[in-house]
């Protein structure tokens, strides 16, 4: 048996290493090509008259309302979300009920649509042609083409973000702990804060930035609803759009890299949390 | 605390897990729940600690109607397969989540609760292990932890789903004596779920041998080796 001399020091799942460069290149390629070279677009567009140019045109009124509309659509938007969410994945996979294949296909409803169409029927809805847009009206509260449209439209859009990332987490750990949180006397809620809450809360900050991220973006149901009137209902993407459009492509893509900033400094406090809390975090894994 | 259980069914949907049941449990008994899955036996321990409600029946904790007590009235010790401790919190403060629980006039001072959890560590005999988390820990250190927890909340009555189902062998054996240990020294009613006959028979006073949702024979584990009831409980216990 000692002829057996040529044992390969690599594990059996490591491919040659023609293979493994040839992947690794690909995607490092395809990732410059599709990340960060527009990324880069971007910034070097937004400057591409000085920076002075730039942080002027962001002083303009109509793009310090944009942001303003943006940030404060996205506070409104995100937390609600974020209490829907673990409720629907709290109520999906911590009972049993009728129709509950069901409302797992609802909860996914607002990925599969298109934006622009939830916007229409969200004005089809709200709109004066209908009963409960004229109460409304009736009522002075304005919706459509009006602030609370675009909420509406933004929380329709990101309503499935923190439910799917929290559905599987809870349905992988299952329900055992609340239930021992039970019987060692706590109360529902008390299982819910102490148990469920701290088990959840790696999967939760990822659904309300990811949440956060498309609210701040989205587009097309906004700009149907909004009506896009300018300083007032246009939110970043429709005010970066309407400049553009007015080839006033400084101000545009200043204002699109404010909008990517946001979203990078998302991602950057994700990977901060991630990393200082790695030791707890790999404490925490399943058993 | 002794326990009748009187014409405890169960249904899931159209599924009968637990047909018509009754059985008398004495005080301070320790009890084994045996069966193949699907025989019922874990239904009937959850129904007990007040994590599942029957569908008719009733069940009377020291004579008193207790079918409709919730689960935290119930006070059920209750230890879980793969013991469900609290994965974010330390051996410590998984054994205090009960103490911690209970309402601000009946909660103990935090020096009470040290105390107390300290003195449960050192009847698991595992002193040293409060700062720790439970994925620091071997299977049997979590089953005795799971233990210590559960008997924190002083129960009336302890209820263990397959507590020795996730160790290894030898693990199992040493564990056995321990959880005899304890039931004699708090002497609480004690009901376990094994699907393992010779752990029902060496550890536990009384065996209830269950099979498709019906109680088959209940028998100290002499008699049932000796006069099985009926051919299941024959081929089932000489396995």
């Amino acid at each position: 048996m000692s002829d057996i001399t040529f044992i390969r020091a690599e594990s059996v799942t490591t491919e040659p290493r023609l293979v493994r460069g040839a992947v690794i290149g690909t995607v490092l390629v395809l990732i410059a090509i599709l990340l960060f070279a527009p990324l880069i677009a971007v910034f070097a567009e937004a400057l591409s008259r000085g920076w002075a140019a730039a942080v002027a045109s962001l002083g303009a009124p109509d793009a310090r309302s944009a942001i303003r509309l943006t940030m404060i659509v996205a506070a409104i938007a995100v937390p609600l979300n974020a209490v829907f969410g673990i409720a629907a994945a709290w109520a999906i996979t911590k009972f049993d009920f009728r129709g509950k294949a069901f409302l797992i296909t609802l909860i996914d409803l607002p990925f599969s649509v298109s934006p622009v169409v939830a916007g229409l029927a969200l004005v089809l809805l709200f709109g004066a042609n209908s009963s409960l847009g004229a109460w409304f009206i009736a009522h002075d509260v304005r919706i459509v083409f009006a602030f609370p449209g675009i909420v509406l439209a933004t929380m329709f859009v990101t309503f499935p973000f923190v439910a799917r990332e929290l559905i599987p987490v809870m349905i992988e750990q299952g329900r055992a702990e609340e239930e021992a949180a039970l019987t060692l006397g706590a109360s529902g809620w008390r299982a819910f804060l102490t148990v469920t809450l701290p088990n959840i809360r790696w999967a939760l900050l990822y659904g309300v930035l990811l949440c956060n991220a498309r609210a701040m973006g989205e587009f097309g149901a906004v700009a149907v609803i909004s009506g896009k009137i300018r300083g007032e209902t246009t939110t970043m993407p429709i005010m970066i759009e309407m400049l553009y459009n007015e080839y006033l492509s400084v101000a545009a893509f200043s204002l699109a890299a404010v909008l990517a900033l946001l979203a990078l400094v998302t991602l950057t406090l994700k990977s901060l949390l991630e990393w200082r809390h790695a030791d707890v975090l790999a404490a925490t894994r399943r058993h | 605390m002794h326990i009748e259980i009187e014409e405890l069914a169960k249904e899931f949907g159209t599924e009968r897990a637990l047909h018509p049941v009754s059985l008398s449990i004495p005080s301070g008994a320790l009890i084994a729940l045996l069966g193949p899955s699907g025989s019922g036996k874990t239904t009937l321990l959850r129904i007990l600690g007040g994590l599942e409600f029957p569908t008719s029946g009733r069940v009377l904790f020291d004579g008193s109607d207790a079918t409709g007590l919730t689960v935290q009235e119930r006070r059920a010790g209750f230890v879980f397969q793969h013991y469900a401790l609290f994965k974010h919190m330390t051996v410590f403060e998984n054994i205090a989540y009960g103490l911690r629980a209970r309402k601000r006039r009946e909660r103990p001072t935090e020096a009470e609760i040290g105390r107390r959890v300290n003195r449960l560590l050192d009847l698991i005999q595992l002193p040293d292990i409060g700062p720790r988390y439970p994925t620091q820990l071997s299977g049997g250190q979590r089953q005795r932890v799971a233990l210590a927890r559960a008997l924190a909340i002083e129960p009336r009555m302890l209820l263990l789903d397959e507590p020795f189902g996730a160790l290894d062998a030898k693990v199992r054996k040493e564990l056995r004596g321990g959880l005899r240990d304890i039931h004699d020294t708090t002497g609480l009613t004690t009901i376990f779920v094994t699907h393992d006959q010779e752990e029902a028979m060496e550890l536990a006073d009384l065996v209830v041998v269950m099979s498709m949702g019906r109680i088959e024979q209940v028998g100290k584990p002499g008699d049932i080796r000796a006069r099985p009831a009926n051919d299941f409980v024959r081929a089932f216990t000489a396995a």
